[in-house]
């Protein structure tokens, strides 16, 4: 514990912004996994474990795109159609039978995808780790805000991340198909019993929080090794920012991401052998006082 | 027909190593290397006609597992050689089960120094054919020593992974960095995670501490992503890094834009030892697997070669023949310091190989103005070091 250097950054209006920003990014990409992860929790009622594999497609994808086409705008696309489109294939044909069953079933049915995903990317990519590299645009030096550093690919990053959130937000908040998600989400039978093709939005819901899961993936892949795998640590973190949030909530995703992000940034100054257990804590503390997560709703 | 060489029984090798997950390329190029020493001793005419046939199972870098691999090797294959490619934990778990089972054992790919150096551990009828921590961290901190003085570097901070390598190596360099520049001062540290994902809390916390300089042993992926980050910061412009595993081909080739003038001690390098043999070696190696050699690649040739080279000088395959063949043995090597490694009788490990350090640069080489070790030096700090351990 180093209580003094924490209050020394917090005095210190660089170092501030430094962790600050590195806050933002850390909570940025989290975000953007965890709101897909939570999204389908909150209409379909499953937790879908395999979506940290969605995240490691997505950053092959944009890999293999790059690669070829030397266009990271090319990139991004494939990876959220291309990611979208497995998720509808999953759901269609694997999770759309394991809805009524068991969670133990849910839960083999994702383990097994997780297995096979990882090693389709194996064999497709080789076990070796895999780097993409920063797009020319954004080969830039950091830019010094109140004396501190931000990476101009950070702040598109950022960037990318809060348009999506305030997309989603207005889509799920003003739109008719956003209505729909939100009756589903209160009562999945009755939105049936309506007339709403239930399966068309399993599907379209599916779909969407794989292409965000896709989208992270290729945002991720320029600054983080590419290799079988790696979806494995984010699920974990996006776990704790769903949880933290509240299972289902969009907007609490968003709040906890941040949050998250804050809280590591700052305890690897403050606690930096336990920089991890931080996260847990908070968690923890959050739970104590709300048990349903900042943003969650009790059943019922 | 078959030919009369053919119908002799092999001599079966096994190698547990790991094959997947984050580090499979320990097993990929281990396996790759031996079985090249392999096909070159079989081309030859093996031992008397007598092949040998190597045996590779994944242990997914697991004690318990490579444990149970090992047995499986001995009991079920009919392995009468093992061939350890395990990282440290697995290697001390494969350590015991040939403790017990009395099989000739050539550990090749852990660095940790108390696998050989102490005498509880050690066994009989095992040898080490890789690197070792205190060699390498007792010439990195001289090395170090020597910039710190002249370009009046105070300031370190460490980043390194936080397991038992991470705190071992680090703790190792900075103690050695300490007796040949007492003035340096440990400004802060910071332990990422072993696979971690993103380092940015770790850089930035660096950014905080202005270091003037900075010591690594993150290794593979975790590097190559340390420094693409590190990269957006303009970090390595700051501070003058001292990364030890930096120069090995598959970090060098995936990291984009490779920063100049990082100090990185040689993993494996076609160019240090800067021979005909090393090279053509090397070239050897890529025509074969498409691919360059890397650190454990050479680290399991020579184990393979020592192997080999004491069937032929005994003519037997016998472990307890071989083992007394090995202890002292030296062979002709195009990874030796001066051309040649010797297999220490004392403690069963290698001495007399190849070690530098240099800086980068953007292209190939990668890794020039390499200053090669002196073992005198080297072997006198080891043997201070056994003392202050109580291993000597």
């Amino acid at each position: 514990m180093n209580l003094d250097a924490l209050l020394d950054c917090v005095a210190a209006s660089s170092c501030l912004a430094t962790q600050i920003s590195a806050g933002l990014i850390i909570g940025m990409l989290l975000f953007l996994v965890a709101c897909g992860l939570t999204l389908i929790f909150g209409v379909l009622g499953v937790i879908n474990f395999t979506h940290g594999s969605f995240y490691m497609m997505g950053a092959y994808i944009a890999l293999t795109t790059f690669q070829t086409t030397g266009s990271y705008a090319l990139a991004v696309l494939a990876s959220t159609l291309g990611v979208a489109l497995f998720g509808v294939i999953f759901e269609r044909f694997f999770m759309a039978r394991v809805y009524g069953a068991d969670v133990l079933m849910q839960l083999l049915v994702c383990y097994a995808f997780i297995l096979i995903l990882d090693d389709m990317a194996k064999i497709v990519w080789g076990a070796d780790f895999r780097a993409m590299g920063m797009p020319e645009a954004f080969v830039l030096p950091p830019l010094r805000v109140a004396g501190g550093f931000l990476p101009p690919f950070y702040l598109f990053l950022a960037a990318v991340t809060v348009a999506i959130a305030i997309t989603l937000g207005v889509v799920i908040a003003k739109t008719r198909f956003g209505k729909i998600v939100r009756a589903a989400a209160a009562n999945r039978q009755m939105v049936g019993v309506l007339g709403i093709n239930t399966a068309l939005l399993y599907a379209a819901v599916f779909a969407l929080g794989s292409a965000l899961a896709g989208i992270a993936g290729a945002l991720a892949a320029p600054v983080r090794s590419v290799v079988p795998g790696m979806g494995f640590s984010i699920l974990i973190e996006s776990f704790i920012v769903t949880v933290i949030g509240g299972m289902g909530s969009i907007a609490g995703a968003f709040v906890a991401s941040i949050l998250v992000g804050i809280t590591r940034s700052f305890g690897s100054i403050g606690f930096p052998l336990f920089t991890d257990g931080t996260m847990f804590v908070f968690m923890a503390l959050v739970l104590l006082i709300k048990p349903t997560g900042l943003f969650g709703r009790r059943p019922g | 027909m078959v030919a009369r060489g053919q119908s002799k029984a092999p001599i079966k090798i096994g190698m547990p190593t790991i094959l997947s997950g984050r580090v499979a390329q320990i097993g990929i190029s281990s396996r790759n290397a031996a079985q090249m020493a392999v096909d070159d001793f079989n081309a030859a005419g093996g031992l008397d006609g007598r092949m040998i046939e190597l045996v590779v199972r994944d242990s997914k870098g697991k004690p318990d597992e490579a444990a149970r691999v090992v047995r499986e090797l001995i009991n079920s294959d009919a392995c009468t050689i093992i061939l350890d490619a395990e990282a440290s934990s697995a290697s001390f778990a494969v350590q015991e089960v040939v403790r017990e089972t009395g099989h000739l054992c050539i550990h090749t790919v852990s660095e940790t120094s108390s696998l050989s150096a102490d005498s509880k551990i050690r066994t009989a009828n095992a040898f080490r054919a890789a690197r070792q921590g205190i060699h390498d961290s007792s010439f990195a901190g001289k090395y170090a020593a020597e910039i710190a003085k002249a370009q009046g570097l105070k300031r370190w901070m460490i980043c390194s992974p936080d397991y038992a390598y991470g705190r071992d190596t680090s703790g190792e360099f900075l103690e050695y960095l300490k007796i040949f520049e007492p003035s340096v001062e440990l400004a802060g540290e910071t332990w990422p995670k072993l696979f971690a994902a993103d380092y940015t809390e770790n850089i930035t916390k660096i950014l905080q501490v202005k270091p003037q300089a900075l010591y690594t042993c993150l290794y593979g992926g975790d590097l190559v992503t340390f420094i693409d980050q590190g990269n957006l910061y303009d970090l390595f412009a700051q501070a003058n890094v001292f990364a030890v595993n930096m120069a090995d081909y598959t970090t060098l080739r995936e990291i984009k834009k490779l920063p100049k003038g990082i100090h990185s001690a040689n993993r494996y390098l076609t160019t240090f030892p800067a021979t005909k043999a090393n090279a053509e070696w090397g070239e050897r190696y890529r025509k074969k697997y498409d691919v360059l050699p890397i650190n454990w690649s050479w680290e399991n040739a020579v184990g393979m070669q020592f192997l080999t080279e004491a069937m032929k000088k005994t003519g037997s395959d016998d472990g307890k023949v071989l083992a007394q063949a090995l202890r002292g043995m030296v062979i002709e090597s195009p990874f030796g310091a001066d051309g040649k490694i010797t297999m220490r009788a004392e403690d069963q490990t290698i001495v007399g190989y190849a070690i530098g350090w240099g800086t980068t640069i953007p292209t190939q080489p990668y890794v020039t103005d390499m200053q090669a070790a002196d073992w005198g030096f080297i072997v006198e700090r080891e043997a201070e070091w056994k003392k202050r351990k109580g291993y000597a």
